[in-house]
């Protein structure tokens, strides 16, 4: 059972939370032309980095997403952060 | 030692030492009475060549068949398996070992049923005993409402030319008396799909066997050798670096479920693949209790008991991405809670081992089967959970791709253009089972 | 009679005599017992068969290493299968049966199979029965093998929650050097926990007598008690079975058979293992024979049972103490003879019972042979944690290098065995001061020779691997230490391989020419010891698998005698009155058709959306455009995932320019939360823009149906129902509470939805019940609504919507070609595929008169080139009470443009034949919304 720290409520058992995609993906203007090859690679393609990565979850409990820094293959948590500065 | 080996049976080969290769029970009588002294090995451990026809990377199910198809369905023998540890060690060595093709979609049936029916043929294609049991699969149905979407299945399946029955809960008891039957229970048993023809296989057979058989073509199998990198000439693949150096070929297959992405970064294409932790776990031997493999759906548990009597248990994917081959607590207790919600006689029976491989998760849980985006670079990933049942056939086509160029009609849908299509095969979009 | 109970040695309850049965025979023990040392003392040696070759089996080791004495055990009317004998404490009353054998294992039957052992070499089952066809044999293997036996009755009635533990300093294993740890750590102020799995602490303490006076259980006692009273805690019968991830490790607490074992968890700062050491057996001819057991097993069924496991025992050990258990052993009255085990072969005499051992040409007689080629350290928890290994050439097996620096390993299990030695490393441990240098030990290698593999030399004991398997694996270049272990199945025994691995890579090593190091080793998995699948359950049982959502209303609904189903996740009423399913449903239609239906529409996700961009927010979660919804009005629409796809669909009401009520499908309204969430935090302003769910704060009565408006009018929410035209929303009260009503219908009858806070929940009901009775109206359950909703062509999505359905699937393509702003899944509309002519789209199917309705599930299907296509399905199908005929909805391909087109139909083997209709079938005008 793995603990990771909720930027708002601090360390909570694994269950709570929700791996919600990588970080650093922008959604594209849609009100502009978007190519096949752009959306696809917004919404389905994806780094998938062994070692540190870098990903967006999600504290189910509390609803907040924010950024977690972890290594993928020793599970380390190395920080979380909340997406908005004046929030943490 | 290695290269006495390469040296013995290169003499085998030439007929000079007598030395048994045709496995039947009659080759084990005469060896038992010679005490097992002249059985070959069962592959050689070459050292890797500078160039060959067609370079394999990943010695798992999928790359040893694709070589063996190479070698048997195209005459490609100059061809490398080249793996980075034991050949078979990745998700072929850790998986639940069910074989099935009870599939929805007509794409998705036309591949995994080629997968059963080259399965029904392999111990005797290759001379080597895979153990393919045909004991059946039953998808157990858990309301009146889930009877309706799985005569949506069975109607499908029987459509798409593929054996199906629908059982109502008095078949089900009858192949599978252990489960639980309690009317009260949380999840009742009102029936289940059953395909007959699935069930399940030995897994490290299946990489043994085909790893036995491409090397009797003359396939060049070399394990503990990991790639670094690919050789890329004017945005074209010409080879691979690997820790024993550099081997060159026009055309590089990657069959490397769980590090797919990884090899990815390194041949500079992109693919829509997550890797996840999938567990699996065996109790100790038992006599027979289970003659089918039963899969509960709202559980997301399912089991069969291997031939040596272990119940050989399995679920779904750990919720964390992961590229450790271990697996969490909280999955655990998921999955063996489920087990003995369908099976409470279950309850007293030890778990012996639990352990875990990485799985390629694609947006679909459909595989991906294609060219790379990079020139020279083949790709045969992404199958989930699933990828065990489809070594044959992801073999077969995976070959004819390299072997062409172009696909096989049957991994044409599979391409990963797909992705930019949107033309994707969800499978539990239309069957509700889970892959 | 071979072992046999002596003097007074031990840790038994000699005055409490308990009485069990073995293989049909009555047996008398001790309390403080284990079934193994009963047996042994009462002069039992053959405990079961082996797994493979049915040859007669004894105990090896004396605790959990021991790899062959596995029993059924029945108790108290449940069967325990696979159980140790060797761990399994003895219980009054208890019926033993050993295993893979019959009638018993003394006369097994089916030894004979040891005579065909030349032609089952490992892995022989690959080479053969591959003609004609696997599934001959499989059958007779599959019964062959197995070890213990289930019993199909259900025996899951014992409950065991998951626990969670707290400790700064978890020390486990109770031995000398646990013990000394668990003082020092105490007495240093941390919070310590001490864990051993025997049922008494002490661990080795009492085979190594120490010159103490009072003796070892003297000293464990003032350990214990010097450890509880610095406030530590100590659990017995306790085993560490895993280490995971984030520094997480999960005892098990054996509680004795009748009950299931309990799971703790735990996160200690700082874990200690001292686990110990097994020996691990000398490979000699027929060295698995009954009564060749491990030294520690001959030094510790004496030190703990008071069991003398032999009269005339020859040792064969490198182990420098040998000769302190040979004193021990001639102390108790046993003759010893301590013998080199280097000069092979070595061969063990007899077969049921030992006769002998012939070393060096020469035969000695004994009765037992105790064995020991060094001792294996315990790592698997170090290595759990990731923990790495060194081979140490002294001690001759792996011990622990670098790892975590919250975890050490100390005394037997750091292959440190000298006492004064062990107690420095456990102070040391326990104070987190600097490692101590290994202490020096060094033994003469004692492994396989793979130059002489005459005879038959056990390296696995359960699985019937021997040396000859290992040669074997070697010939065919199995040479991978996994490969090893796969093809021949060595380690793959219940032991895992404590007993038998070390020996499997040495032999292999020799065979390659290589060092013990370069062939490495296997993973160490959890768990450390089997444990019963019920552990891992915990409280995760019956209804709390998954625990239903409850009505406010269920009460009420009882009372009306209302049968009550599972709807996504809620338990609902699914109809009113008896248990005539078929009759209700159509009853309740007429009275919805002809009168009212009064529904609890509680279960309906209700989400509030506030704030100065809850408009924006609004227009970019729904397909529709929701940037012009005027405040008070309702509209339908449907939420996508990115993917384009149909998540939810659902109602829309606008309360102001700041506040928005979204009702969507109960089983949906976390996945739909979840979704707002995501889209809110990702793509606004989250100080603009809030969303609430409360679904679970308020209750909601529908009555729909032509006497609706009357029966509203009744109850008084609002002062005047005038002008309260369809998709319009008002507040008002009910009696003292806030309510507000939506003029929303899926039956397609004028119909309006009634909030209250839960509190005036079954107060509205009532009123609205008996507001009703004069009107014909009555209560309508699920199963109704579904019929009702059906007639009207109203999808239920994931019900009448696939996982690639498309609003403009389901007839709804306007926003796709007009919406100007961006919303979720919108580029996904334009896709190849979302373009494609033969998608699957929504319709109605009708059938001939008097033609029964078509099955759910069937398939709409055309032949092409000889070849059935699937080109769509059934997805709902009713007898309609209200139209007096079968109707149905289904899901086809090209379907919205073949309207009045006969289509066949496919279920289990039959067609017959259909015509594709719009998806309304009843009051196609929508005369009766507003009647």
């Amino acid at each position: 059972m793995q603990r990771f720290s909720c930027p708002f409520c601090g360390l909570r058992d694994e269950r709570e939370f929700h791996f919600a995609g990588e970080a650093g993906k922008t959604r594209p203007d849609t009100t502009q032309d978007v190519s096949d090859k752009e959306w696809a690679n917004y919404l389905f393609f994806c780094k998938n980095t062994k070692g540190p990565t870098r990903e967006i979850w999600v504290h189910t409990t509390c609803q907040e997403y924010f950024i977690m820094e972890r290594d993928s293959v020793t599970m380390e948590v190395l920080g979380t952060t909340a997406m908005r500065k004046d929030t943490a | 030692m290695t290269s006495t080996l390469a040296q013995k049976s290169a003499k085998a080969t030439q007929g000079e030492i007598d030395m048994t290769r045709h496995y039947s029970a009659f080759s084990v009588f005469r060896e038992g009475l010679k005490g097992h002294k002249g059985w070959a090995p069962l592959w050689r451990s070459p050292a890797p060549q500078d160039a060959y026809d067609v370079i394999v990377i990943g010695g798992g199910g999928h790359g040893l068949a694709t070589a063996y198809y190479l070698a048997k369905n195209h005459g490609i023998r100059k061809v490398a398996v080249i793996e980075k540890g034991w050949l078979g060690g990745g998700n072929t060595g850790r998986n639940t070992t069910v074989i099935r093709s009870n599939y929805f979609y007509p794409e998705s049936t036309r591949l995994y049923d080629l997968s059963v029916r080259l399965y029904e043929k392999l111990s005797r294609d290759i001379n080597y005993n895979v153990m393919f049991s045909q004991r059946g699969m039953m998808v157990l149905t858990h309301s009146e409402a889930e009877m309706e979407i799985a005569s949506r299945t069975v109607n499908a399946m029987q459509i798409n030319g593929v054996d199906a029955e629908l059982l109502d809960v008095k078949d089900v008891q009858k192949k599978a008396p252990i489960l639980n039957y309690r009317s009260d229970a949380r999840y009742p048993i009102h029936g289940a799909i059953f395909q007959g023809r699935g069930g399940t296989g030995r897994h490290d057979a299946v990489a043994w066997g085909y790893a036995r058989a491409a090397d009797q073509q003359g396939v060049d199998i070399i394990q503990n050798c990991e790639v670094t990198g690919f050789l890329i000439e004017g945005g074209v693949c010409k080879g691979v670096e690997t820790t024993l150096g550099k081997i060159r070929s026009d055309r590089v297959g990657v069959a490397v479920a769980g590090h797919s992405s990884v090899l990815a970064e390194m041949g500079g294409y992109n693919l829509p693949i997550n890797s996840y932790a999938l567990q699996a776990f065996v109790t100790e031997a038992v006599k027979p209790v289970m003659d089918t493999v039963a899969f509960s759906p709202m559980t997301g548990s399912y089991f069969s008991q291997s031939d040596k009597g272990g119940l050989v248990i399995g679920g779904g994917l750990d919720r964390i991405p992961s590229y450790a081959q271990r697996g969490n607590t909280p999955t655990q207790e998921t999955v063996l809670s489920g087990i003995i919600e369908m099976a409470p006689a279950l309850a007293k029976v030890k778990l012996l081992r639990h352990w875990a491989g990485n799985v390629d998760v694609s947006p679909d849980s459909s595989p991906l089967i294609g060219p790379s985006g990079t020139q020279g670079i083949y790709i045969n990933c992404g199958w989930g959970t699933g990828g065990f049942k489809a070594i044959p056939a992801g073999g077969y086509v995976f070959a004819h791709l390299l072997a062409t160029g172009n696909h096989h009609d049957i991994s044409r849908p599979f391409d990963p253009d797909r992705f930019r299509t949107g033309r994707l095969l969800d499978e539990a979009a239309g069957s509700g089972i889970a892959h | 009679m071979t072992g046999h109970r002596i003097g007074t040695r031990g840790l038994l309850d000699r005055s409490k005599t308990l009485s069990f049965r073995f293989d049909g025979k009555t047996y008398q023990g001790f309390q403080g017992d284990t079934v193994a040392s009963a047996l042994l003392a009462s002069g039992v040696r053959i405990f079961g068969r082996s797994f493979k070759y049915h040859r007669p089996r004894g105990v090896w080791g004396a605790w959990f290493d021991d790899p062959n004495a596995i029993v059924d055990i029945k108790h108290g009317g449940v069967h325990y299968p696979n159980c140790q004998a060797t761990m399994t404490q003895l219980v009054d009353g208890m019926e033993v049966r050993s295993v893979n054998a019959w009638p018993t294992a003394q006369k097994d039957l089916k030894g004979i199979l040891d005579l065909a052992q030349r032609f089952m070499p490992a892995g022989f089952y690959y080479k053969m029965f591959m003609w004609p066809d696997w599934h001959l044999f499989e059958p007779m293997i599959r019964k062959m093998a197995g070890i213990g036996t289930l019993s199909a009755d259900v025996q899951d009635d014992f409950e065991a929650a998951i626990l969670h533990e707290h400790c700064e300093t978890l020390v486990i294993g109770g031995g000398p050097a646990g013990l000394t740890a668990a003082r020092a750590a105490a007495k240093a102020g941390k919070s310590v926990l001490l864990i051993d799995d025997h049922p008494d602490f002490g661990g080795s303490s009492y085979r190594y007598p120490n010159d103490a006076a009072e003796g070892p259980s003297y000293w464990v006692a003032e350990q214990l008690s010097a450890i509880e009273d610095a406030g530590g805690r100590v659990l017995s019968s306790t085993t560490a079975i895993g280490v995971y991830d984030h520094q997480a490790v999960s005892i098990v607490t054996d509680r004795g058979l009748g009950t299931a074992p309990v799971v703790r968890k735990l996160r200690p700062d700082n874990v200690i293992v001292a686990t110990g050491a097994v020996d691990r057996p000398v490979t000699f001819s027929n060295n698995d024979r009954p009564g060749v057991m491990s030294l520690d097993a001959g030094a510790e069924f004496l030190a703990r049972f008071g069991v003398l496991v032999g009269q005339q025992i020859a040792i064969l050990s490198n182990r420098p103490d040998a000769h302190d258990v040979a004193a021990q052993l001639e102390n108790a009255g046993a003759k010893v003879d301590l013998l080199d085990p280097k000069s092979d072969p070595a061969k063990a005499i007899g077969y049921r019972n030992l006769k002998g051992v012939r070393v060096a040409g020469h035969t000695y007689p004994c009765d037992t042979i105790l064995a020991s080629a060094g001792l294996t350290p315990l790592v698997h928890l170090w290595r759990h944690a990731g923990g790495k290994l060194d081979w140490d050439e002294g001690r001759q097996t792996f011990v622990p290098s670098t790892g975590p620096d919250w975890m050490r390993v100390i005394g037997g299990a750091n292959g440190t065995y000298e006492r004064s030695a062990v107690e420095e490393e456990a102070r040391s441990a326990a104070l987190n001061t600097s490692r101590p240098e290994r202490h020096v030990y060094s033994i003469s290698p004692l492994l396989p020779n793979t130059k002489n593999t005459e005879g038959r030399q056990w390296i696995d004991f359960q699985h019937d691997v021997t040396l000859k398997d290992v040669a074997l694996a070697h010939r065919e270049n199995m040479v991978s230490v996994e490969h090893l272990k796969r093809y021949t199945t060595l380690g793959m025994a219940g032991d895992q391989g404590k007993t038998s691995n070390i020996a499997g890579l040495a032999a292999m090593a020799d065979l390659k020419g290589q060092r013990i190091p370069e062939v490495g080793t296997t993973t160490f998995r959890p768990p450390f010891v089997p444990v019963p699948l019920e552990a891992y359950r915990g409280a995760s049982r019956d209804t709390q698998v998954a625990p239903l959502k409850r009505l406010t209303l269920e009460p009420e609904h009882r009372a009306l005698g209302a049968a009550l189903g599972e709807y996504g996740g809620w338990l609902r009423p699914a109809w009113y009155g008896g248990d005539d399913e078929q009759s209700a449903v159509a009853s309740e239609c007429k009275i919805a058709r002809d009168a009212a239906a009064i529904m609890d529409g509680s279960a309906l996700g209700t989400i509030e959306v506030i704030g100065p961009d809850a408009r924006a927010f609004v227009n970019f979660v729904y397909y529709n455009t929701m940037s012009n919804l005027k405040p008070g009005r309702i509209r339908y629409g449907f939420m996508l995932t990115e993917s384009g796809l149909v998540f939810d669909d659902g109602v829309i009401a606008c309360v102001d320019e700041t506040r928005f009520i979204i009702s969507c499908s109960s089983s949906h309204a976390d996945a739909v939360m979840a979704h707002l969430e995501n889209w809110r935090q990702d793509s606004f302003d989250p100080d603009r823009v809030h969303i609430h769910d409360t679904t679970q704060n308020w209750s909601t009565v529908t009555i729909a149906g032509p006497k609706a408006r009357a029966i509203v009018d009744a109850l008084g929410v609002l002062d005047t129902l005038d002008d309260f035209a369809h998709m319009t929303l008002r507040f008002g009260a009910f009696e003292d509470v806030p309510a507000r009503v939506a003029r929303v219908s899926f039956t397609g009858d004028s119909s309006f939805e009634v909030s209250v806070p839960n509190s005036a929940a079954v107060r509205l009901w009532q009123r609205a019940i008996a507001a009703g009775k004069p009107h014909g109206a009555g209560p309508v359950g699920a199963e109704a609504l579904v019929v009702l909703r059906a007639e009207k062509g109203y999808i239920i999505v994931g019900k009448d919507t696939e996982g690639e359905t498309m609003p403009h699937d389901l007839g709804f393509g306007a926003p796709r070609l007009r919406k100007s702003a961006a919303f979720v899944g919108d580029r996904s509309l334009h896709t190849e595929n979302a373009n494609r002519e033969d998608r699957k789209q929504f319709v109605g199917l009708s059938v001939e008169d008097g033609e029964p309705k078509l099955p759910i599930g069937a398939h709409i299907v055309t032949v092409q080139n000889g070849e059935r296509r699937s080109l769509g399905y059934v997805t709902s199908s009713h007898d309609s009470p209200t139209l007096e005929r079968p109707i149905a909805l289904a899901l086809v391909s090209g379907g919205l443009g073949a309207m009045g087109q006969p289509v066949e139909i496919y279920h289990m083997g039959k067609t017959r034949r259909a015509t594709i209709t719009p998806s309304c079938a009843f009051d196609t005008e929508g005369a009766r919304i507003d009647a």
